[in-house]
C-alpha cells in the first residue's frame, strides 16, 4: 500500500498574474494591466503605455504650424475639434492675432459638439461595460449626427484638422445650422430616454457607486483635470478659470461630484452633456455677425481667385503652402478644457519655420498613473468600469 | 500677488539659487538653479502665500547651441485658488544631466519625468522607477535630442532641399 502523500502548502501566498490587454475587448484601446491577483480581487496593477507612440513632438519640431493641425487631430480622437482649435488659440497667442467674435462663438458651438460626443461615449460605453447595452445603441446615434455635422464645417468626420490659424476655412452653411438645429431636437428625446434608463437604475448605481474612488487631495496631486477631477468636488474648468474664445460670455455651471467614484464621474458628464447642450443654444442665439476668419494674411490661406488674379495673394499662398511665414519667437503656455481634462500646448518658438520645441500637456497620459492605485483592492469587472470611466483615450495617453 | 512681488519673495528666500525672471504672454517665468529645485518647489507648493499645489506640467528641453545649460527641464505650476500660473525652469549640463525628482512633492511627476527620460535622457535622481515609457525599452538613443534625425538618415528618396529644409 502507497503511502498516503500529504500536499504540500506553499509558504507564502501565491498570486495569480493576469495579461489585462493590450488588445482585450473591454478595454477600448490599447492598453496593457499586468494584474497581480488574488482571486477576483487586484493586488497590484502595473500598466504598460506607449503602444501606439507616434513621435508627434518630434514630427511637431519638422513641420510648419499650419501642418501640425492634422497632428492634433490624433491625440484625443474623441473630441478632435477642440485639439485642432486648442492648437489654433495657442498659435494665436504667439502671433498676437485677434480673431472677430463670430469665430469664437463658431468655435465656442464646434466645441461644445466635440466635448457631447466624447461624453457621450464615455458615458454610454460605461454602460455597456456594465452590462447595459441599450442606451450605447441610442445614442451612438447622436455622435453619428455630430459627425455629419463636423463633415458640413470641414469635410471630414473623425480626424476632422477643422478651422484655421485665425479663424473657419468657410462660413457655416445654411445646411449646416439645419444639421445643428435637428441636432438640438433628436438630442433632448434620445438624451432623456438614455438618462432615464441609466442615471437613476438600481443596478447601474450597484455597480458603480464606490467604484474606483479617489479623493479630492489625492486626485490634485495625481494632476486629475477635467470631469475627473470635478467629480472629486474641485469646481476647476479651464473654460471657467481662463477663459478663451469669449467663454465668460456664456452662463453654464461647473457640476461637480463628491466621492470621486465611477458613478460621480458618470453623473458629472451627464451634466456636463446638459450644459454644453445650454452653451451651444445661447451661441445659438447670440451668435454675432461679422467675418469668420481674422485679418492675418500671413497665416491663412486667401482665396483661389485671388490668388490667381493678385500678386500679393499669390506670394501669400506660396509662403503659407511652403511653410515659410515668419514667426515671433516667443514662448507659449496655453490650454483649453478638452474631452477629459486640461489640454495644454507648451509652444516654444525660435522663430524658424517650425517650432522650436512643442509639448502637449495630456490630460489622460497624467491621471492615467493614478489607475494602479484606484483599482487596488477592487475586484477585476470594477478595474474595467474604472477605466471606462476615466476617459483614457490611447491615442492621447501614447502621443 | 503681481508677479514681481512673487519673484522678490523668492530671491528674498533662495538668494542665488533664483537667476532671472521673465513675462512672455503674462506668464511668470522664472529661472533657477538645479541644485535648489526641491527647497524651491516645496516651497511654491507648501507656503500658504504661494499656494501652488496642482503641477500641470513637466518637460523637457533641447538647446544645443548654449554650452553648459543644454538640457532644460520645465515646470508649471498652479495656484488653484487665486488662478495663477508659474513656470519653473532650470537647465542641466548635456555631460551630466542630473536632476532631483519631485515625485516626493507632486506624485503626477512620477510618468511626466519616465517621459522627458526617454525623450532627453534627463537622470531623475531619487525616482523609483526611471525607465523609458513610450519608446520601447532596449532603444539606445534619446530621440528628442536634437541632433537625432526625424527619419532614417540612409534615404535617398526625399531630397528635402526642394523645400528649404
Amino acid at each position: 500500500m502507497s503511502k498516503i502523500i500529504a500536499p504540500t502548502i506553499p509558504q507564502e501566498k501565491e498570486y495569480n498574474i493576469l495579461n489585462l490587454g493590450p488588445t482585450h475587448p473591454a478595454t477600448h484601446g490599447i492598453f496593457q494591466n499586468v494584474l497581480k491577483m488574488d482571486g477576483e480581487v487586484i493586488i497590484e496593477a502595473t500598466p504598460t503605455v506607449g503602444y501606439i507612440h507616434r513621435a508627434f513632438e518630434k514630427l511637431a519640431e519638422h513641420r510648419p504650424y499650419n501642418q501640425i493641425t492634422p497632428i492634433t487631430d490624433r491625440l484625443n480622437y474623441c473630441s478632435s475639434p477642440i485639439n485642432n482649435i486648442g492648437w489654433h488659440l495657442t498659435v494665436e497667442k504667439l502671433i498676437g492675432c485677434q480673431v472677430p467674435k463670430r469665430v469664437d462663438y463658431m468655435r465656442v458651438i464646434i466645441m461644445e459638439l466635440a466635448r457631447i460626443s466624447d461624453h457621450l461615449i464615455c458615458n454610454s460605453v460605461l454602460g455597456v461595460d456594465t452590462g447595459a447595452l441599450t442606451g450605447f445603441t441610442y445614442v451612438f446615434q447622436l455622435r453619428e449626427r455630430i459627425y455629419d455635422i463636423y463633415e458640413e464645417v470641414c469635410g471630414a468626420r473623425l480626424t476632422t484638422n477643422i478651422g484655421r490659424i485665425g479663424g473657419f476655412e468657410r462660413d457655416f452653411s445654411q445646411k449646416f445650422w439645419e444639421k445643428l438645429e435637428d441636432f438640438l431636437i433628436e438630442f433632448d428625446q434620445v438624451f432623456a430616454e438614455f438618462d432615464a434608463l441609466l442615471s437613476r437604475n438600481r443596478i447601474f448605481m450597484d455597480r458603480t457607486i464606490g467604484v474606483g474612488p479617489i479623493s479630492a487631495l489625492d486626485a490634485l496631486g495625481y494632476g486629475f483635470t477635467g470631469p475627473n477631477l470635478r467629480a472629486t468636488g474641485v469646481d476647476y474648468d479651464v473654460r471657467v478659470n481662463e477663459p478663451y474664445c469669449s467663454y465668460q460670455e456664456f452662463d453654464f455651471i461647473i457640476p461637480i461630484g463628491k466621492d470621486g467614484d465611477t458613478y460621480d464621474r458618470y453623473c458629472v458628464r451627464q451634466e456636463e452633456l446638459r450644459q454644453s447642450i445650454s452653451i451651444i443654444k445661447q451661441a445659438i442665439t447670440n451668435f454675432p455677425s461679422g467675418d469668420y476668419k481674422a485679418d492675418v494674411p500671413e497665416f491663412y490661406l486667401p482665396p483661389k481667385e485671388e490668388v490667381y488674379n493678385k500678386m500679393e495673394a499669390l506670394i501669400w499662398h506660396f509662403k503659407i503652402v511652403m511653410g515659410e511665414t515668419d514667426i515671433p519667437q516667443g514662448e507659449v503656455y496655453h490650454a483649453v478644457e478638452g474631452g477629459n481634462g486640461e489640454l495644454g500646448y507648451y509652444l516654444i518658438s525660435d522663430g524658424g519655420r517650425c517650432p522650436s520645441r512643442l509639448h502637449f500637456r495630456r490630460p489622460c497620459f497624467i491621471y492615467y498613473q493614478a489607475y494602479p492605485e484606484m483599482i487596488k483592492g477592487q475586484m477585476l469587472s470594477d478595474a474595467i468600469i474604472t477605466m471606462s470611466s476615466l476617459n483614457v483615450i490611447a491615442g492621447e495617453l501614447d502621443a | 500677488m503681481t508677479n514681481l512681488e512673487i519673484y522678490n519673495v523668492l530671491q528674498k528666500q533662495f538668494g542665488n539659487a533664483i537667476h532671472s525672471m521673465d513675462e512672455p504672454h503674462k506668464l511668470l517665468t522664472i529661472v533657477v538653479s538645479a541644485g535648489a529645485i526641491i527647497p524651491i518647489l516645496k516651497y511654491l507648493k507648501e507656503d500658504p502665500l504661494m499656494n501652488y499645489l496642482f503641477l500641470t506640467d513637466l518637460c523637457g528641453v533641447h538647446q544645443p547651441n548654449i554650452v553648459g545649460e543644454e538640457l532644460g527641464i520645465i515646470y508649471h505650476l498652479h495656484n488653484l485658488q487665486a488662478n495663477r500660473r508659474l513656470r519653473i525652469k532650470t537647465y542641466v549640463s548635456a555631460k551630466s544631466p542630473k536632476i532631483d525628482t519631485v515625485i516626493t512633492i507632486w506624485k503626477a511627476a512620477n510618468w511626466m519625468e519616465r517621459e522627458t527620460f526617454d525623450f532627453y535622457g534627463i537622470q531623475f535622481i531619487g525616482h523609483p522607477n526611471l525607465t523609458r515609457i513610450l519608446n520601447i525599452e532596449d532603444m539606445n538613443y534619446h530621440p528628442m535630442l536634437k541632433h537625432y534625425p526625424l527619419e532614417d538618415g540612409t534615404r535617398t528618396d526625399k531630397a528635402d532641399s526642394y523645400f528649404g529644409r
